[in-house]
């Protein structure tokens, strides 16, 4: 049977040069980075060696890189941290974050805070209007994804940054989607701070870090043996940071060709989808070049994926990322999608090692598996 | 943390390690610091009656840089008068032997150590003359 | 340097075990995969992975599987055990905390931050051979006394801490008992079905695994509750957010495996090699060792040598790899806390090194270290002012120091 993997957004498969790099890390004798004997030291040369390409492929300086152990700790971080030390006033979050975002600050919510979430139209794009006027109560933060992982609507970010601003907010974005399809960089989006993940960018698992602009007062989350400037303690995951390091300079220099390229297969894939009668979901926004969320009226997604995945593609239906739900994606109702429609929905997160051929071959099989529904549900009827 | 080549040759073959007499009228003893914030520096000079230091000794309990900076103050102090060697400043110390910021009051405590260790020879010439 | 030097250095991390490491990388090429998409086989080969190690965690501390949950090490452990309990019955049980003077930063930084937020925290000193008092254990307990976290093995001076009893008098008075046992995981014998702990924190890379991985042990009977710190797609039963790092928790299993099946051959052979460091390190005047002997891992050795100061010790001693206080803690110039906990002098606590023996050191590496030892200490000696006055008789402490 074919096995294609189409579900890219969710995790990538790890770059054979990162894990060559990583190997030395995993195997041999190796030290506690924080040990002052030759084995910290090489662990400690590591990292910095790690932190300044992750520094260089985002636009930021070496000593703005706090290292976490994952995007969504790094979420988790940015949104505590940056709003411990202020009043309990209110932050504005996107209605399209993800939970490792959204979940954070409705926590923020039970301990008095304020939460506004901003609106996004039926393509997925923030609605400005709305966040100038929730800026109008005193607000602590702004979080805005830079990129949805669902739909792959890209939002304008400096934009938001300067509204926030003005308003004395301090400003943060989740780029974990955007970082390796589009170009990222920190001083030009203008935020606080920027979350990015490892894993994402056929890095391993294991390693994500938050972008920080030294002027806040950011209070720690993870607290102890004062690792990271006494920002993140915890022993460091030499090997999983050095993976990060090179994944991230190959992802800047490989991002032009792998962007054009899963972009036309993106455009083959739609145009066959529109075809079946498709609904292509944020369709026309501006969009990361390898997602396509869509659905069909009337056909469960959990269905769809599961008949897919029989045939030998790896899809998802909404986000991977928060476990067994079957709630239609908060994303799509934020649009003001029909929850009908939204329950159909389907993600195909391409990568640069995905063919045309496998494009084809999937449209093939969904038509197949779209009649088969159909005929299912006509004999019901 | 890395050290200078320099600091390493002193640590390694630290020069004029030892003590002087000292009850002797021509030894002057400088001690500064304390055991309980991790250095002592014990630094004895011997001064001839033109006021030059004909010889210098020290004992140290402290960091590398710490012996390093006593151990080199030893090889500048033999030749100079009192006066040019109470004249000897941290920086100069600090800078020939490349310290780091966090290691720099390890040369404050030899030149601590040399204004010490003269203080104490200009006590003794002046009891000397009292008597 | 002509070669590498010997490392004895395992309480800050161990070297990954060459049967971890190799269970670990197929994880990293053919098995990709995030466990958390249940939609297509990717995602099924490592949930499957993911709970095969979950219950060799679970298996070396005689615990139940879905007692296990995952997180990024043992200092996220513990954050998640106090910040989560405290605030949990919080409002129940009352705002006091108790814990140990010599925890790991990963222990009393939390409980400081608590405080900030309007809880009150006792730091017990314990006695001077490391060990915790019980009756003072006891009377440290008030009426809002919520939670009381006490590590079963130091990291420092490898003191075994009695936890049963701690935990008996816990239960006796409705306290919530968290147990750092970071540095305790084959090394001693862990029954969780017996112990009277509630909360448990594990790290992979002192036992051989992956650095990166930990995990948090949360009772099920009788049930304790947590308020998750790590906000996101519920993984864990909500108890811990984040996508999981299928090989490393797949090393962290492996690991714990091994530990199970090999600790009790490997524990006898390390106890021989500290016996042999003692007995060399002991030849050395003026030595003296920190922390209770009988109490204690026999991987650890943690001997002050009078008269010399730590730093410039561990700079003579290139040749082993070795830390003064903890490397767990950033790179400072203050003498450990944890020693001073135990009523050293200052200069005892500075000339402090530890020893932390493991799995893969020989017999000759101990007699290299003290070879070296003996060496390094007599010229580091020669040069010590402090060395000559306590030759000549003079009591140091009773000297009158400028101060610095
Ligand atoms: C937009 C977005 N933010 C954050 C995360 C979480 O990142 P990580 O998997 O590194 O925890 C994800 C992926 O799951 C994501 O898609
Ligand atoms: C007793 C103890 N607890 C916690 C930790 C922190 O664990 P980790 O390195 O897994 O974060 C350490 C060591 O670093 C430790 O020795
Ligand atoms: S003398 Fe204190 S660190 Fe050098």
């Amino acid at each position: 049977m074919t096995h294609v993997y189409f579900d890219h957004n969710a995790t990538t498969v790890l770059d054979s040069q990162v894990m060559q790099a990583m190997l030395p890390f995993m195997a041999a004798q190796q030290g506690n980075a924080t040990s002052r004997h030759a084995y910290g030291r090489t662990a400690r040369d590591a990292i910095e060696q790690a932190r300044a390409q992750i520094a260089s492929a985002v636009g930021a300086h070496p000593s703005q890189v706090v290292l976490t152990s994952s995007g969504t700790e790094a979420n988790n971080f940015a949104i505590n941290g940056m709003t411990a030390k202020q009043p309990n006033t209110q932050i504005a979050i996107s209605a399209i974050e993800h939970p490792c975002v959204m979940r954070p600050a409705e926590m923020l919510q039970s301990h008095g805070f304020k939460l506004a979430k901003v609106d996004v139209n039926a393509q997925c794009k923030l609605d400005f209007e709305n966040l100038e006027s929730v800026l109008r109560n005193p607000t602590s933060l702004v979080s805005v994804m830079l990129a949805n992982n669902e739909t792959g609507a890209i939002q304008e970010i400096a934009h938001v940054a300067e509204l926030a601003k003005k308003n004395g907010a301090y400003t943060h974005t989740d780029a974990v989607q955007a970082f390796g399809k589009i170009p990222v960089n920190f001083a030009d989006l203008n935020v606080n701070a920027m979350t990015i993940s490892s894993h994402k960018i056929h890095g391993p698992l294991g390693a994500g870090a938050l972008i920080l602009d030294k002027r806040v007062d950011m209070t720690p989350f993870m607290l102890g043996g004062g690792q990271e400037k006494g920002l993140r303690s915890g022993t460091e995951n030499v090997a999983a940071i050095v993976g990060f390091g090179i994944a991230s300079e190959l992802a800047v220099k490989n991002l032009t060709s792998h962007a054009q390229k899963t972009q036309q297969l993106r455009t083959q894939l739609e145009a066959g989808l529109h075809e079946l009668g498709a609904t292509i979901f944020a369709e026309n926004t501006k969009r990361l070049p390898n997602t396509s969320f869509f659905g069909f009226n009337n056909v469960e997604g959990e269905t769809l994926v599961m008949a897919l995945d029989k045939k030998g593609f790896a899809v998802a239906s909404g986000s991977a990322c928060s476990s067994d739900s079957t709630e239609p994606s908060h994303v799509l109702l934020a649009m003001g999608i029909a929850p009908d429609l939204a329950r159909g929905a389907i993600r195909v997160s391409l990568d640069a090692n995905n063919t045309s051929e496998q494009v084809n071959q999937f449209l093939l099989v969904l038509k197949q598996v779209l009649n088969q529904l159909k005929q299912m549900v006509a004999m019901a009827a | 943390m890395a050290y200078s080549d320099k600091v390493l040759d002193h640590y390694e073959n630290p020069r004029n390690v030892g003590s002087l007499d000292k009850n002797d009228p021509q030894v002057g003893t400088g001690m500064v610091g304390a055991p309980a914030c991790g250095d002592v520096m014990k630094l004895m000079i011997k001064v001839n009656d033109a006021g030059v230091i004909e010889d210098a000794k020290f004992k140290t309990y402290g960091c590398g840089s710490a012996i390093a900076s006593s151990s080199l103050v030893t090889e500048w102090l033999k030749g100079r008068t009192i006066e040019e060697a109470y004249a000897i400043k941290n920086s100069e110390i600090a800078e020939e032997l490349a310290l780091p910021p966090v290691k720099i009051h390890c040369s404050v405590l030899a030149e601590d150590a040399i204004k010490a260790a003269v203080a104490d020879i200009k006590a003794k010439q002046a009891a000397k003359e009292a008597a | 340097m002509d070669r590498d030097p010997i490392y004895l250095d395992y309480s800050a991390t161990t070297p990954v075990d060459p049967r971890v490491a190799a269970k670990m990388i197929p994880y990293l090429t053919e098995h990709y995969g995030n466990p958390a998409s249940r939609s297509h086989p990717y995602g099924w080969t490592a949930e499957k992975a993911v709970e095969e190690a979950r219950n060799e965690v679970a298996k070396l501390v005689n615990a139940d599987p879905r007692e296990i949950v995952w997180t990024s090490g043992a200092t996220e452990s513990n954050n998640l055990a106090i910040k989560g309990a405290a605030n949990f019955y919080a409002s129940t049980k009352g705002k006091h905390i108790i814990t140990v003077a010599t925890e790991h930063k990963a222990v009393i930084d939390p409980v400081r931050e608590l405080e900030r937020q309007g809880f009150s925290a006792t730091f017990l000193e314990p006695e001077p051979d490391g060990l915790v008092s019980l009756e003072k254990f006891k009377a440290a307990i008030r009426p809002d006394t919520v939670l009381a976290s006490v590590m079963l093995v130091n990291n420092e001076i490898g003191v075994i801490q009695d936890i049963e009893s701690i935990g008996n008098i816990c239960r006796e008075n409705g306290v919530i008992f968290h147990v750092d046992a970071a540095q305790a995981t084959g090394k001693v014998h862990i029954d969780l079905e017996k112990l009277p702990v509630d909360l448990m924190s594990f790290s992979a890379h002192k036992t051989y695994g992956p650095k990166g991985i930990g995990a948090l042990y949360v009772r099920r009977k009788p049930r304790i509750r947590i308020e998750a710190q790590m906000h996101g797609g519920g993984h864990e039963r909500g108890m811990r957010s984040g996508t999981l790092a299928t090989h490393q928790i797949v090393g962290m299993g492996e690991a714990f495996r091994i530990a199970r099946e090999e600790m009790d051959v490997e524990n006898a052979r390390i106890r021989t090699l500290r016996d042999r460091l003692l007995a060399g390190l002991q030849t050395i005047e003026e030595t003296y060792v920190n922390g209770d002997l009988a109490h204690r891992i026999p991987h650890n050795l943690n001997i002050s040598f009078n008269y010399v100061e730590g730093e410039s010790l561990i700079m003579a001693i290139k040749g082993i790899a070795v830390s003064s206080g903890s490397a767990c803690t950033s790179a400072s110039l203050e003498p450990s806390y944890v020693l001073r906990a135990l009523g050293r002098s200052d200069e005892l606590a500075h000339s402090s090194i530890r020893f932390s023996i493991g799995r893969f050191t020989t017999e000759a590496d101990v007699d290299y270290t003290i070879a070296l030892l003996k060496e390094k200490i007599s010229k580091l000696r020669e040069l010590s002012p402090l060395w000559e006055m306590y030759q000549d008789g003079i009591d140091i402490s009773k000297v009158q120091w400028a101060a610095h």
